[in-house]
């Protein structure tokens, strides 16, 4: 958390993924055109998105182990980083929609999951702030993080494969893999995916320093 | 510090009375391709802004975890 390597990285791979986006060749696809350079950027989000909740689900699990206070608040700012960029995503997502599929929600399968995953995170935060004291608060959160995570899982990648969908990948689409997603766009898209992971890293463990630092301040 | 700034400003000013129409490599090819190329350099922008403000923040906290 306190090394600088990761972070220099993921700036380089977010630079390069942005440039390399807009300059590098895409294939032609109908109704797409170029637009299909948003899955550089609108996919990322997710990912990124997912990483950091799978690291939040970490630290509470760990928290009911330990009992240490610090786990709770990586937690609780892993998840405050995830839901901005799940934010980023679902309005991404929207702005693509609204230019490729008619309208910016179609109330697809995916679109209403994902929705839904960002709610149930959005409840993790407000049963904290229901909740005082600071052990209390810390356990039954974790406890709840530790069911949303596979709700969200699930919602995401098991619920939108089995019925009708207008993403790539669910409801008998192929993925971006055979049609769209060619040897040219793999070179930019996967370094976008780590650069932004890694980014995404980088912003949530600022937050949990930045909180770390204001509670020994308190105490 | 403020005699030093206010002498770069100055000069900066002198700068632009340079700019008569040079038709520089540059400008040529931002303007073409669509001006795609605009997009990329504003975007850019943007993106080494952010970061350099993601790379002060790290550093104060540094300073900041070090004192205490």
């Amino acid at each position: 958390m306190y090394k600088s390597w990761w972070k220099i990285l993921g700036a380089i791979l977010v630079v390069y993924s942005t440039v390399a986006g807009f300059l590098s060749a895409a294939p032609a696809l109908p109704i797409l055109h170029q637009s299909i350079r948003n899955l550089y950027f609108h996919v990322p989000m997710w990912f990124s998105m997912i990483v950091l909740f799978t690291v939040s689900v970490w630290h509470s699990i760990k928290y009911l182990r330990s009992n240490d206070p610090d786990h709770d608040l990586k937690a609780v700012q892993s998840v405050n980083t995830g839901i901005v960029f799940g934010l980023m995503g679902i309005v991404t997502g929207a702005v693509w929609a609204r230019f490729t599929w008619g309208q910016a929600w179609s109330f697809d399968v995916k679109q209403n999951f994902a929705a839904i995953a960002l709610l149930l995170y959005f409840a993790y935060l407000v049963l904290r702030n229901a909740i005082d004291e600071e052990q209390k608060r810390a356990k039954i959160s974790a406890i709840y993080n530790i069911f949303a995570f596979p709700m969200m899982v699930v919602l995401l990648f098991v619920l939108p494969r089995l019925s009708d969908s207008l993403h790539p990948g669910n409801g008998g689409n192929p993925g971006f893999n055979a049609y769209d997603l060619d040897r040219h766009m793999r070179m930019v898209f996967y370094p976008a995916c780590l650069g932004w992971i890694l980014i995404g890293y980088w912003i949530y463990s600022i937050l949990f320093r930045v909180s770390s630092l204001e509670k020994n301040k308190l105490n | 510090m403020k005699k030093f700034i206010t002498t770069i400003l100055m000069l900066m000013v002198t700068l632009q009375l340079f700019a008569q129409d040079q038709g520089s490599a540059i400008a040529n090819t931002l303007e073409g391709s669509d001006k795609i190329y605009v997009v990329v350099v504003c975007v850019a922008i943007i993106l080494l802004g952010l970061l350099f403000l993601l790379f002060s923040i790290d550093r104060r906290l540094k300073k900041l975890e070090k004192k205490s």
